[in-house]
């Protein structure tokens, strides 16, 4: 078994391995993404039964919540993918890593926007400044941080180290930010009106959103598949596979 | 289904402008993002294109 | 003429093809006014009073750190002493690096403001006065701040000493632009402020670019 695990390991570390398998690996992640996020969305919209506080406006948790834990654990991801680089060498996890940025970044925002305006209806204004909005905004200020610092970096090497040093210590700072976020919360805000009351939630709610969560992963697996192709693609340049593959393309 | 008519699936009773707002923008968000690579690729590839083409050219003419 | 206008395509573009140039400004502008509820009080009400001001500290900062980088790369690689060298107005050339930092800094900031705000819990009737507030505020930055730069540029650690030799200069901006959106806030006359900004922005406009021009000349002197 762990033979098998290494070999995995030394595989994916190969770019001409990793792009000749997703090729085959995509449509097992697009398509079942695809299925995935139509019916929930469908299912959320259409048939969920609505909140009995909220009414309609509880329907944006179908896409809220899963763009919110996606965002958190993309970060996460992120973060590995550069240590891997950090400590193996390993060029596959760099691409991954710049990869996750913007994707991890929209679904943040995403999770923002949504949330701001189910704030609308709720509490009667655009913004809130509670506890989980605000450490949203923050995962967002990392995020853009990483991004920046990977876009003024000279060489490809130095982007990569650094993002990945910068995301690692985003990674330790998130419990510590959230923890600060909720203490300072509870100074101010007497009784807070959580969004969303998971451990209450009946089945019928349940349900189309754990279906949108694994829509939403399957859909993020997709999306880093097909930026690391191109990474792939754009860093293999010059190796005779990836030219016959472009001879292959130009004939089409 | 949980509404009685499509114009009260639209309205989503009052909330609908809301609902419709955030289903709207993710959906464009997603879309971006879906877009973005695969135009890259296609860049990366044409841009390969030419320059085997330009390479096979200065061959020829050696 | 011509060399003023070639140069201020090649920045534009410069800027369009560097997206960090504008929007590392407009993420620290969002950042800065974030601080302010986590550190004293996110209760709407409170907000609503402090947030004409932050939201103009919250700009002049933005601005503040764009400006280092006006003159500096045209100091370090020679692009400089080419201008002097080339017999152009310089006063043209200053103006005309202005309105590309205005367009990469104060523009997106003037546009972007009025969404932050909401935030910050600005009352309904401010929104208006942020806008113009801003829009005839921060070319005043932009200009102000180029005299600062081009007196700066070349030293080290410039930027924090382009910081304090600013901001004395941008306190009049800073009063007028925030009493416009305050008084704006609170139902009372802000015309007032905004006809302050707007000839100021005048003068500014007329003469800031001789003090870029000398600045410069002394620099490369040096």
């Amino acid at each position: 078994m762990w033979e098998a695990l290494k070999r995995l390991y030394h595989r994916m570390g190969s770019p001409k391995w990793f792009y000749e398998i997703s090729a085959r690996w995509l449509p097992w992640f697009a398509i079942p993404a695809a299925l995935f996020m139509i019916v929930g969305t469908v299912w959320g919209l259409a048939f969920a039964p609505a909140d009995y506080q909220q009414g309609n406006s509880f329907r944006i948790i179908y896409i809220h919540v899963p763009a919110a834990i996606l965002a958190q654990s993309a970060y996460a991801m992120m973060a590995i993918a550069g240590a891997i680089y950090l400590i193996w060498r390993m060029k596959m996890a760099a691409w991954v890593a710049a990869a996750i940025a913007p994707i991890g970044a929209s679904f943040c925002f995403i999770a923002l926007i949504t949330g701001a305006i189910w704030g609308k209806p709720t509490w009667g204004t655009w913004w809130v400044w509670d506890a989980r909005l605000t450490s949203m905004l923050l995962l967002l200020f990392l995020y853009f941080g990483v991004m920046a610092l990977q876009k003024a970096m000279d060489t490809e090497d130095t982007s990569a180290k650094a993002g990945a040093i910068l995301s690692l210590v985003g990674l330790v700072n998130i419990p510590i930010i959230k923890y600060s976020v909720e203490w300072w919360n509870t100074l101010h805000q007497p009784a807070t009106l959580k969004l969303t009351e998971e451990s209450t939630m009946a089945m019928d709610m349940l349900i189309p959103l754990l279906i949108m969560i694994v829509g939403f992963y399957l859909l993020f697996a997709t999306l880093i598949f097909m930026r690391t192709r191109n990474s792939v693609l754009w860093h293999e340049r010059k190796k005779n596979w990836v030219k016959k593959l472009v001879q292959v393309q130009a004939e089409k | 289904m949980f509404f009685d008519s499509f114009a009260e699936f639209l309205a989503m009773g009052k909330h609908g402008f809301y609902v419709w707002l955030c289903y709207g923008i993710t959906a464009l968000v997603i879309i971006a993002n879906i877009l973005a690579p695969i135009r890259q690729r296609k860049k990366l590839i044409e841009q390969q294109v030419r320059l085997q083409r330009r390479e096979k050219k200065n061959a020829s003419e050696a | 003429m011509s060399l003023v206008t070639a140069t201020i395509k090649r920045d534009l573009v410069i800027a369009a093809r560097n997206p960090g140039e504008w929007l590392n400004p407009l993420m620290f502008f969002l950042m800065v006014l974030a601080l302010f509820p986590l550190a004293v009080d996110p209760d709407p009400k409170f907000l609503a009073k402090i947030a004409a001001g932050v939201v103009w500290v919250a700009a002049l900062l933005a601005t503040l750190l764009s400006l280092d980088a006006l003159f500096k790369a045209d100091v370090e690689d020679g692009t400089l002493e080419q201008w002097l060298a080339s017999g152009e107005s310089l006063y043209a050339m200053a103006l005309g690096k202005v309105f590309v930092h205005w367009c990469i800094s104060g523009l997106p900031l003037t546009l972007v403001a009025p969404l932050l705000a909401l935030m910050m819990n600005l009352p309904d009737d401010a929104y208006g006065a942020l806008f113009f507030s801003l829009l005839l505020g921060t070319p005043i930055l932009s200009l102000l701040g180029a005299v600062g730069a081009a007196l700066t540029a070349g030293v080290r650690s410039g930027g924090l000493l382009l910081s304090l030799v600013i901001l004395p200069l941008y306190i009049p901006i800073l009063i007028f632009g925030a009493s416009a959106v305050y008084h704006a806030g609170i139902e009372m006359e802000y015309a007032g402020q905004l006809g302050f900004l707007a000839s100021f922005l005048c003068i500014s406009m007329t003469l800031t670019p001789f003090a870029v021009a000398g600045a410069l000349k002394l620099n490369l002197s040096r």
